[in-house]
């Protein structure tokens, strides 16, 4: 059952003349219903764009995003790229303010503060915690939407590797425990193969899908990191080739038509 | 405990400087040696007396009455116009003409136009008040209300807060050092246009005592009602301003 699907057409930013900076084009997919998927591409193809217009931020573009039925009452959640906490109001009223107002989402609200590892804290400011917890409650704040399609934007940059991989080891729990469709955006290809069951490939600006492809590991071989870099070098070892030529011929590039006669 | 201690030192430094001001005052009226230049001790023997006879308390309170009335209402639809500048360029472009013309507008010049097309009642006064605060409070809180975060309203958006959810949460929290701003420094911009107010056309209040002392040229009466208007400002200014931003601002570290 589709629980999304992506249609954009062609969505650009103003630019001073010929239509702007164009940020994606032709970009078409569909996602299965709690299904994972990681959204992987170079630095500034993008990507963000592309949630901002899935999460209906973002209306100025041509093309549909379209819900399942399934979806279509239930919620969205968005992890931004930084956690967006409000300074002003304390964890625990950061993540009840995004539940619903019914005793059980509040019940959820407080049961996931423990989940994520944030017990004691409830009553902190985001300021006072350190970026790792931040995120975390972030990441509780999208859970207690109670969203059928969680958006994520590299949610765990700017962390170090062991505070990296805990939070995705407990974003793969939550996800088991309150199934959603997961779109999960990054730029880093080792954890998306520890993440997604399926991986979508995007070209460098202006994104248009590259490559689909199923990661076929088992949960144990996703938590190996020899397993992973396998997977890696066999399905995706032409990244690392074709980054530095793709750079050079942008034909659909709006600086090369603008110089061409 | 160490905050204790701190305070007790504050509170050393704040004495310590009231003192040497009073006693500059002495000295003062020592080497003026003049009538119209009062010692420190009659000027509270005055005021101990306008206390024991009700009449300094009733007329303190009549303009304290007017200032409250006229700073909320000022600050209420100042805020207002300011948010809505703040919001929406088109509005900004319009209004900032009128905007700088208010500013610029004599106090003077509402008061006396108020009294005239509104008569010599208290609705007159309030408003001549309220019309010279409105400027200032809008200008601040359009700074305010520009500098509000997009990023807090796209979360908000995302997780359908909803309009009065993302006032109460999202954008009131950011305005409040603004709102902090216009209110200390409205707070002395009107008790001062109060007292004009009340010397050009009202029966009551410190502003009419002065004029009476000032017919009198009775300095005593006037440094008296002077100073202990400005203790009521500053007790509001400590007992309500301070508590409430200290309470509004917990969250920064």
């Amino acid at each position: 059952m589709t629980a999304l699907a992506v249609t954009i057409a062609r969505k650009a930013y103003a630019g001073a003349r010929d239509g702007g900076v164009l940020a994606i084009e032709n970009l078409h997919f569909s996602v299965a219903a709690n299904e994972f998927v990681c959204i992987l591409g170079p630095s500034g193809c993008g990507k963000t764009t592309m949630l901002n217009v899935i999460a209906g931020l973002d209306k100025d573009f041509s093309g549909q995003i379209a819900f399942g039925e399934s979806a279509a009452r239930r919620r969205l959640a968005y992890v931004f790229q930084t956690p967006r906490l409000l300074p002003w109001r304390t964890v625990l009223e950061n993540i009840t303010l995004a539940a619903g107002s019914d005793p059980h989402s509040a019940a959820n609200a407080r049961a996931l503060v423990a989940e994520v590892g944030l017990a004691g804290f409830e009553d902190a400011f985001p300021g006072q915690l350190s970026l790792g917890m931040q995120r975390r409650a972030a990441l509780a704040r999208a859970f207690a939407a109670d969203p059928a399609l969680l958006l994520m934007d590299e949610p765990f940059v700017s962390l170090d590797e062991t505070a990296a991989a805990k939070l995705r080891a407990l974003l793969l729990l939550l996800w088991r425990q309150r199934p959603a469709t997961m779109l999960f955006v990054t730029h880093d290809s080792r954890e998306a193969i520890q993440l997604g069951e399926r991986l979508l490939l995007l070209t460098p600006s202006p994104a248009k899908l590259r490559a689909d492809l199923r990661v076929t590991l088992s949960q144990e071989q996703r938590a190996s990191p020899s397993a992973v870099e396998a997977f890696r070098t066999e399905n995706l070892s032409f990244l690392a080739e074709s980054r530095a030529p793709a750079e050079a011929p942008q034909y659909n590039s709006p600086m090369n038509r603008a110089f061409r006669p | 405990m160490a905050r204790a201690s701190q305070m007790r030192r504050r509170a050393l430094w704040t004495g310590a400087s009231v003192v040497v001001l009073v006693a500059l005052w002495a000295a003062l009226a020592v080497i003026a040696d003049s009538r119209h230049v009062p010692a420190p001790f009659p000027v509270f023997q005055r005021i101990a007396e306008g206390i024991a006879s009700r009449e300094l308390p009733y007329h303190v309170g009549i303009t304290l009455l007017r200032v409250v009335t006229s700073f909320g209402i000022a600050m209420l639809i100042g805020s207002a116009i300011g948010i809505a500048m703040g919001r929406l360029a088109g509005l900004d472009r319009f209004f900032d003409g009128w905007l700088i013309l208010f500013l610029n507008m004599p106090a003077l010049v509402t008061i006396i136009l108020c009294y005239i097309w509104f008569g010599l009642n208290e609705t007159a006064a309030i408003i001549a008040v309220a019309i010279n605060k409105i400027p200032n409070a809008a200008v601040t809180l359009r700074e305010g209300a520009r500098a509000v975060d997009k990023d807090y309203h796209e979360m908000a958006l995302v997780y359908e807060f909803g309009a009065w959810k993302t006032f109460r949460h999202v954008t009131l929290p950011q305005l409040v050092p603004y709102f902090a701003a216009a209110s200390r420094s409205g707070l002395a911009l009107v008790w001062k246009i109060v007292l004009v107010v009340e010397l050009l056309g009202r029966p009551s209040g410190v502003g009419f005592q002065l004029y009476t002392f000032f017919q009198l040229f009775d300095v005593v009466g006037i440094l008296a009602y002077a100073i202990a208007f400005i203790i009521v400002v500053q007790a509001i200014e400590l007992l309500l301003l301070q508590p409430w931003e200290a309470a509004a601002n917990r969250w920064r570290r």
